[in-house]
């Protein structure tokens, strides 16, 4: 699977940076991330149950507590219980991020296939692509949220476009490297359909790439919904999310860092442990950046 | 070809290059003050960007207004009108009151305050304010008969004309140059020239960041001494800065490192953190506080229909949001009443459910009777001010315990004193619900309290029409006894229950911090810089 | 060599423009009348109409989109809905701090990161690599506000070596900005650092499998010499690309770091401007820091031409 190799760009070394195959060499390091991940997603999953308690109920006599026996983790200004809250609120801060991941990669395939495919579009996309990526992808986030209101859907949306472009520049060069593959030029030449040759014979070329690619994107999109909210740009302060429970915990930080040190633990860990894994899937799939590594 | 293939001698110019960042920003050169002798910097409870005090009751713009302007007649610490740029007179049958300008007042700008400018200042508070605009119902004229005289002749008594307009708050009619007060009363200001005792640096001005003012030294004092808004407005300090900042963590932590000198309004959860610091004290400003309350708009709906109003009301419990705000209950209290507890006119009628932990079962029935649709109530959640953010998710709950199917939307106060003022519906810029404080002293009369104005368009945001709540304020006004006034005040507080004007949702007192050092703070319900001393 | 840069720089004239037209676009395209966005919700429907005419919201969209466009190159970037004052009136107020916070920033994450990855790489899976590897895998997965928060406890309230907040110029004595902008440009620094600790190592490996250092070190060459002198010059142009890359990490941590920090800089100014949705401000900012970011990179691009005489284009 050596055949895309992206064209040198200030992008490719970025990417490049994520093979670390000493880290996948120790074996146990992916092990454990993807331990803890698969708990992270587990525990997140079934929340609703593991939660003693609702999220949402509020009950401002008992507010700003320790831990205890009922409040594992004690209780935030309103009362809520922060252990419910971590719990449910994980399993929105993974919502955006995997709904950002696989929407940018999704556009960006589609995209980026046209791109590398159609020589006539592929200038204006790349330009337009290139003017997205100088716009600071968090300005654009929260400009984006700004204007279309703080719904999950609409936070999705602000931190997949930003992500886009990256997806589209990693399959157009895919796809521009692939399509010189003689069984490509011997499809075009036999004429056969240009669908066909899209998805057919270009398209799984792009997807170990993606994969990696999504990884990074699905880390970046966790992180990205937390410093939205924590900043006010975020989904709307009623649904718990790790961002939303850090933000609230801002003013507490000083008589309750556990509003910010817990959900910053497990949005840490999570994030922690999907970058390790997209690091170990990269050497996996890409032996010739592995073996460059050595 | 990759980029790891290019090879260079590069790496003493790695280091030159961060020798060069390093001398370069040694070199760069911000935006930097030169502090004078004294100055207090003050965190105030929210950033100024409003700066116009007729456009806005926001209480930073009024502590603003308090600043740099000046005021015809003030209160004293016992509720009296004394006077403070003028004196008065009033005719023997209650109809014209002269007011005569005192020698020595003058703009920031050089200029003479005259007649025609108080003039000018009050006919524009007039058409904001609604004691205002109750007195304006009454006026026969409002005319500066010379350089030093103002003439307002009404056409029937109106007993507390010194008090409407010697209020501290919400609008105090403060006295701009006639050419500033002749911009339309509902168009924001853009010059900044007052006759108080300090002056607004608009160089320095950065909003949301900070303000600062500079002693005005051509202010004369009056000779009293200071006593809550009277007497004498002397400064005993060169600049005072009022500082942003993110969150109340980030400010404490400035006090506690004597960053800053005073924080105006502090979270009573943080109080811990200053108990230990024999440099840091912090007290209860004044004694009444504030009330806390809940407004709803009624022009559209749900909240047209007085029973879904009355719903909301009954679905609300005054502990449980004082509760969430505060904490300590050494700093809050339930309170039924609209005037405030611990006022003349104080009285509880209607409000049970309020004080006794909500009714949910009650607003169930009168939301079923009502037919309420379910309509999304929109409630504005302001999430930047500490005394102001916990009361609209508490009410979220318990509107929604009761059936209101609710779209809380978060955003900063400023953004919600503008959106108030919207009368689009509320899926269209609009809104159908939001909380705000009041100092007690703000409504503690059915005169100036802002809520209390039944004039549609004219009224407060809300904009209710009701005619009821103006022929009582009438009745009030020809009151002649203060057991008259009380049984008025009755009557007020029942009305403004059932049709549920506002919602009354309990009293609570702001603690104030200062270093030691800053003494002799004026214990008055708007915090001001005069009198204080830095030593 | 001239042409390559004179096209390079060309080339940034499309870039920004398609930038201003979404930024353009941002406002025109949101739901509602961009008039009312802009009057704020105070307006009557007589203002609004003086407004829109104002704006020249009544003529057709491209006729608005060259006027807007005449404005910004004059540098007129519009003004605040909230205070009213011009944008760039406030921009100018508050871009030094941001500056001077930025730059500190960089030399600390290069200071730091360099010999990090150097010694990485130089001690290739050993612990000192491992552990360079992890804190860089850290670095990236850590929200840059915690990692404030982390510093403030520690070094602030703990220990009570630093100040938690606030900003003081250089100008107004050198040792005054660093004790008070070393918290938040280390803060800001970490994701820096954990870039190119990983470039630098990357990079360095790379190199260090080459003939030339083998025989460097035959000849007996003592080992520092060979590191920084021989191999790390060689590394170099892929870890000054890093630089750039990640000046967009840099404006995004630039945001959350001065709230933290409570800086004036224009960081903040965007989070208020965000909150009080101040649409000209969050235009303006959106145009500078593209444009920053843009001219950066544009930078370090000739600098490749000049840092290595053998790249031609």
């Amino acid at each position: 699977m050596s055949h895309y190799a992206p064209p040198s760009s200030a992008m490719q070394s970025v990417l490049r940076l994520f093979s670390i195959p000493s880290l996948a060499k120790l074996g146990t390091g992916p092990l454990i991330a993807a331990a803890v991940l698969t708990m992270i997603v587990i525990v997140t999953l079934i929340s609703p149950w593991l939660a003693p308690f609702d999220p949402l109920e509020m009950n401002p006599m008992n507010r700003l507590q320790g831990p205890s026996d009922t409040n594992m983790l004690g209780t935030d200004p309103f009362g809520r219980d922060i252990y419910s809250r971590v719990l449910i609120g994980g399993r929105v801060s993974l919502l955006i991020g995997i709904g950002a991941a696989v929407v940018s990669v999704f556009i960006g395939l589609i995209i980026g296939l046209i791109a590398g495919f159609f020589r006539l579009a592929d200038t204006l996309i790349m330009r337009v692509m290139d003017s997205l990526m100088a716009i600071p992808s968090i300005l654009l986030a929260i400009a984006l949220v700004a204007l279309n209101g703080p719904s999950i859907t609409s936070v999705i949306m602000a931190i997949t476009i930003p992500e886009i472009p990256r997806v589209v520049r990693l399959v157009r060069s895919v796809v521009l490297t692939a399509r010189e593959e003689p069984y490509v030029e011997a499809a075009i030449a036999l004429g056969s359909s240009m669908p066909k040759i899209l998805f057919q014979h270009l398209m799984p070329n792009t997807m170990a790439p993606l994969i990696v690619q999504g990884t990074y994107i699905l880390a970046s999109a966790i992180l990205t919904e937390a410093i939205l909210s924590f900043l006010g740009a975020g989904v709307s302060t009623e649904i718990p999310t790790w961002g939303n429970i850090m933000a609230e915990g801002r003013q507490y930080f000083r008589i309750k860092p556990e509003l910010i040190l817990w959900p910053g633990l497990m949005l840490s860990l999570c994030i922690l442990s999907i970058n390790l894994l997209g690091d170990t899937a990269r050497d996996m799939l890409d032996p010739r950046l592995k073996k460059r590594g050595e | 070809m990759t980029l790891h293939s290019f090879r260079s001698k590069g790496a003493s110019r790695v280091r030159s290059l961060m020798a060069g960042a390093l001398m370069a920003s040694t070199a760069l050169v911000g935006a930097s003050a030169a502090w004078a002798e004294t100055t207090i910097t003050a965190v105030m409870h929210s950033g100024l960007r409003v700066l116009d005090p007729v456009i806005t009751t926001a209480h930073i713009t009024r502590n603003h207004a308090y600043m740099i302007y000046d005021v015809l007649v003030a209160l004293d610490s016992e509720f009296k009108p004394q006077p403070q740029m003028a004196d008065w007179t009033v005719s023997d049958d209650g109809k014209v009151y002269t007011f005569t300008l005192r020698d020595g007042l003058k703009f920031h700008d050089g200029a003479a305050v005259t007649a025609a400018d108080a003039e000018a200042s009050l006919k524009r508070w007039a058409q904001k304010d609604s004691g205002g605009q109750l007195i304006m119902d009454r006026t026969e004229s409002l005319t500066a008969t010379d350089d030093k005289t103002l003439v307002w002749t009404l056409t029937e008594p109106f007993a507390p004309l010194l008090d409407t307009i010697a209020k501290q708050s919400a609008l105090p009619p403060f006295i701009m140059p006639a050419r500033v007060a002749a911009t339309p009363a509902d168009t924001a200001i853009t010059e900044h020239v007052g006759s108080g005792p300090f002056k607004f640096v608009e160089a320095e001005f950065q909003p949301g960041v900070s303000v600062t003012y500079v002693k005005n030294e051509d202010y004369v004092p009056r000779d009293e001494p200071a006593d809550n808004m009277a007497g004498g407005k002397v400064v005993h300090v060169d600049k005072v800065v009022w500082a942003t900042m993110p969150d109340a963590s980030t400010s404490i932590n400035a006090l506690l490192g004597n960053e800053i000198d005073y924080i105006e309004s502090v979270q009573v959860d943080l109080l811990p953190l200053l108990e230990g610091d024999p440099d840091v004290v912090f007290e209860k400003r004044e004694p009444l506080g504030y009330q806390t309350i809940g407004r709803m708009n009624f022009k559209h709906p749900p909240f047209d229909n007085v029973k879904v109003r009355q719903a909301a009301m009954m679905a609300l419990d005054q502990e449980a949001v004082l509760a969430a705000l505060i904490g300590n209950p050494e700093y809050y209290s339930t309170c039924g009443a609209i005037f405030g507890c611990g006022t003349p006119l104080a009285d509880a009628t209607g409000s049970d459910s309020l004080t006794s932990g909500g009714d949910i079962e009650a607003a169930k029935a009168l939301l079923e009777e009502a037919g309420y649709d379910g309509t999304p109530i929109v409630l504005m959640a302001p999430t930047d001010v500490v005394t102001l953010a916990a009361q609209p998710v508490v009410a979220a709950q318990s509107l929604r315990n009761a059936g209101f199917n609710v779209d809380m939307q978060p955003m900063d106060w400023q953004t919600l004193v503008t959106r108030r003022a919207s009368q689009n519906a509320p899926a269209d810029g609009g809104w159908n619900i939001f909380f705000t404080n009041w100092l007690v002293p703000e409504i503690s009369s059915p005169l100036i309290s802002p809520m209390l104005n039944g004039r549609g368009d004219g009224a407060w945001f809300g904009w209710p029409e009701d005619a009821r709540i103006e022929e009582l304020k009438e009745a009030f006004i020809d009151a002649g006894t203060p057991e008259e006034q009380l049984a008025v005040a009755k009557d007020i507080q029942a009305h403004n229950m059932e049709q549920v004007l506002y919602i009354p949702l309990g009293q609570y007192v702001s603690p104030q911090a200062r270093r030691a050092n800053i003494t002799d703070m004026i214990p008055a319900p708007v915090p001001v810089f005069w009198n204080v001393k830095k030593e | 060599m001239l042409g390559y840069i004179i096209r390079r720089i060309l080339a940034i004239f499309p870039v920004m423009l398609i930038v201003a037209i979404f930024v353009f676009l941002l406002l025109r395209l949101t739901p509602g009348d961009p008039a009312a966005i802009i009057a704020g919700d105070m307006a009557t429907p007589e203002q609004l109409e003086r407004i829109r005419e104002a704006m020249g919201l009544n003529q057709p969209i491209h006729t608005q989109f060259i006027t807007w466009m005449g404005r910004l190159l004059q540098g007129d970037l519009g003004t605040s809905l909230i205070s009213g004052t011009p944008v760039t009136t406030m921009v100018g107020q508050r871009i030094f701090p941001t500056i001077n916070l930025a730059l500190l920033t960089i030399a600390i994450a290069v200071a730091i990161a360099v010999p990090m990855g150097v010694l990485a790489a130089w001690r290739h899976r050993s612990w000192v690599d491992y552990a360079v590897m992890s804190f860089s895998v850290l670095g990236f997965s850590v929200p840059v506000f915690v990692i404030g928060y982390i510093f403030i406890l520690v070094f602030s309230i703990v220990l009570g070596w630093l100040p938690v907040q606030g900003y003081a110029a250089p100008a107004d004595g050198f040792g005054e900005f660093l004790y008070r902008a070393i918290l938040p440009a280390l803060t800001l620094a970490t994701i820096y650092i954990a870039l190119i600790a990983r470039m630098t190592r990357a990079s360095m490996l790379e190199v260090l499998g080459e003939d030339y250092i083998r025989t460097a070190r035959a000849k007996g060459v003592k080992e520092s010499r060979v590191l920084f002198r021989h191999a790390l010059r060689n590394a170099a142009v892929p870890i000054l690309t890093v630089i750039g890359t990640g000046f967009a990490l840099l404006i995004s941590g630039v945001v959350v770091t001065e709230s933290v920090f409570n800086i004036p800089g224009i960081g903040r100014l965007t989070v208020d401007a965000i909150l009080a949705r101040d649409y000209p401000v969050i235009q303006a900012m959106i145009l500078i820091t593209s444009a920053t970011y843009v001219v950066v990179n544009l930078i370090i691009d000739i600098s490749y031409t000049v840092f290595d005489p053998r790249i031609r284009y």
